[in-house]
């Protein structure tokens, strides 16, 4: 078991954000979140990785209260994607990944051979190789997106938590880092949490799925048995036709303007 | 192939690792010569080589160096000049960290050490002290009352800044902006009722190091020395922290407390520098500047060549006001009247380089 969530809620400036959220999340699966913008993805992903602590409720990871690991412990088990990723000092690309080995070199030690071949490896794999010595700054939306998707990936953490990561990728490369973190989920067990907004995206590669609305879960369960219109319906307002598409081998969403 | 790009990039990084130490090396270096140079040089001329001796002789104790030497050099030296050339040195020093800092932790590279603003307050609890004459300390009343304005106005801007989710940078930028606001009306007025001591107050609002002591250089070199030290722990965090806070958080900064420590530890090494030489601008925000100009973002290099660069940079602008401009003109109006422009030019240059 990787979490669980129990009743937590979420107030902000006496808003209530995330209200009596409960759920397990089971180690060695890939989760999709899918709701409406604000609608309290974000928040919850804050408290997974104890950014934000609930004012009800608790968070269990592996078994114990979130809040009895230190953050130092906690950077060693869980990764984050965030959604905003602007970087205002000229790093180089490789600085900006290596930075994502911090939580395994101690304070004042250089990083070691292992280090670095996990470093290049992340960079050849996704395909960032190319921009090893440019400067953070200097790159657009898209590739800075993939660097830190790169310097999550290098952090090598049983969890990896997604905000939207692929927000600003072009197709091929949404694919190509969605694959890499599919492959952590089946090959060594990884959990992935994801926010999507592409729910085509989110059937092919969750093997799970949870709706919010108004920091509350409007349904969840199996991609299969949960995806359907009448849960887009009751989530989004939209009206839809989910269906099982071969190419993909995965259900499929088309909408109705 | 990867192999290949791992022998580069492993190349690459000790290549920086000597440049760095290859600079640190050349700027200790500069910075002995430009304290001996500068100790010879003023109004009684000595030779470099008598500087390096009184120096020898006081470390080592063997008097016999100074032997047949005029009896008023060591003096001059060693209770005149020194603690003068050593307190601009620290002081430059101390702006150029904590503006290193402070532009780190507000992710804003034109931050400098008074933006939260530390020479406000500092400048007001002085200009209060010179106008009521406050004595009980001594000579150590104006910068005591400088100190304590600077730490209140620090602990109160961080209090207007604060909400529920920690210290933003943007609310630290602008409540530090309104408070100097208020508080320097609050000096045009002691300077309107000030009478006889507005010469006084202007005086020490412009920066000097005339006639400064051994305690002042041990008390500024005991803050500036430990807020280097406490830098130098927390860089690697602070490296992290301009990825964001969520992402540092992620990385395992705790990243409400190491904001709290840097910001209070960068204020009081200001307010320290502030109390002992006056309002000096431009140091704390152009040298870290340069500096990263040279070394890249990474404060674990930065930090170490700003200390440099600054202790050298602002004994270098002391030296020629004291000795080189026919009469002295306060040190805070050269470092702007020649800092100023100068940023300009580079910022300038900047903008013409940038592709985007």
């Amino acid at each position: 078991m990787s979490f669980n969530l129990e009743s937590v809620s979420f107030y902000y400036a006496a808003k209530k954000i995330i209200d009596d959220f409960s759920i397990d999340l089971e180690a060695g699966k890939f989760y999709g979140i899918i709701g409406p913008n604000g609608s309290g993805k974000t928040t919850i992903l804050d408290i997974l990785c104890k950014h934000r602590q609930p004012e009800k409720g608790a968070v269990l990871y592996k078994g114990k209260n979130i809040s009895t690991y230190s953050q130092k412990q906690l950077s060693r088990e869980i990764a984050l994607v965030p959604q905003n990723f602007y970087i205002n000092f000229p790093f180089t690309v490789e600085q900006v990944i290596m930075m994502g080995r911090y939580p395994h070199i101690p304070r004042f030690s250089a990083p070691t051979a292992a280090d670095r071949k996990c470093v290049v490896d992340i960079m050849d794999q996704t395909e960032i190789t190319r921009f090893t010595n440019r400067f953070i700054t200097e790159l657009s939306g898209g590739e800075r997106q993939r660097v830190v998707f790169a310097r999550a990936l290098a952090q090598d953490t049983p969890v990896l938590i997604l905000d939207e990561a692929t927000s600003n990728l072009d197709i091929k490369y949404s694919l190509s880092l969605l694959n890499i973190a599919e492959q952590r989920v089946k090959k060594h067990g990884h959990t992935v949490i994801s926010v999507m907004q592409d729910i085509n995206l989110a059937a092919v590669y969750c093997d799970y799925l949870i709706f919010i609305k108004g920091g509350q879960i409007a349904a969840h369960g199996l991609t299969p048995e949960v995806l359907n219109p009448e849960t887009i319906e009751a989530v989004f307002n939209v009206e839809s036709k989910v269906y099982s598409e071969t190419y993909c081998d995965a259900l499929q969403v088309i909408f109705k303007k | 192939m990867s192999s290949l790009a791992d022998i580069e990039s492993s190349n690459l990084r000790n290549n920086l690792r000597e440049a760095t130490i290859t600079q640190i090396a050349l700027l200790v270096v500069v910075l002995g010569g430009v304290i001996i140079i500068s100790t010879a040089m003023g109004y009684i001329r000595l030779p470099a080589m008598d500087v390096i001796k009184v120096l020898m002789a006081k470390l080592s104790g063997r008097t016999g160096l100074i032997e047949g030497m005029d009896r008023i050099f060591p003096v001059v030296v060693f209770d005149v000049r020194l603690p003068r050339i050593l307190s601009a040195a620290i002081v430059g020093a101390g702006l150029a960290i904590s503006g290193a800092v402070f532009q780190g932790i507000l992710l804003n590279p034109l931050a400098d050490p008074y933006t939260l603003g530390v020479s406000a307050g500092a400048a007001f609890g002085a200009s209060l002290a010179i106008l009521l004459n406050i004595g009980f300390m001594g000579t150590a009343s104006v910068p005591l009352f400088a100190f304590i304005g600077a730490v209140v106005t620090l602990f109160f801007v961080m209090y207007l800044s604060a909400s529920g989710g920690g210290i933003s940078s943007t609310n630290l930028i602008l409540s530090g902006i309104i408070v100097a606001a208020i508080l320097s009306a609050g000096i045009s007025f002691l300077k309107y009722i000030a009478d006889e001591q507005v010469a006084v107050i202007i005086f020490w609002l412009m920066g000097s190091f005339g006639s400064k002591t051994w305690a002042n250089v041990g008390l500024t070199f005991l803050f500036v020395g430990s807020g280097f030290l406490i830098f130098m722990f927390f860089a690697r965090d602070l490296n992290l922290m301009s990825l964001g806070d969520r992402t540092a958080s992620s990385l395992g900064v705790n990243t409400k407390k190491v904001t709290l420590i840097l910001l209070v530890t960068a204020s009081m090494v200001a307010a320290v520098c502030v109390s002992i030489s006056g309002i000096i601008g431009f140091v704390g925000l152009l040298v870290p500047h340069m500096m990263r100009m040279l070394t890249g973002p990474d404060n674990r290099r930065l930090i170490p060549i700003s200390f440099l660069a600054g202790a050298i940079l602002l004994l270098a602008a002391d030296t020629i006001t004291r000795a080189v401009l026919p009469s002295e003109i306060p040190i805070g109006v050269l470092t702007a009247l020649i800092g100023g422009p100068f940023f300009c030019y580079i910022f300038r240059q900047q903008q013409k380089t940038r592709k985007i």
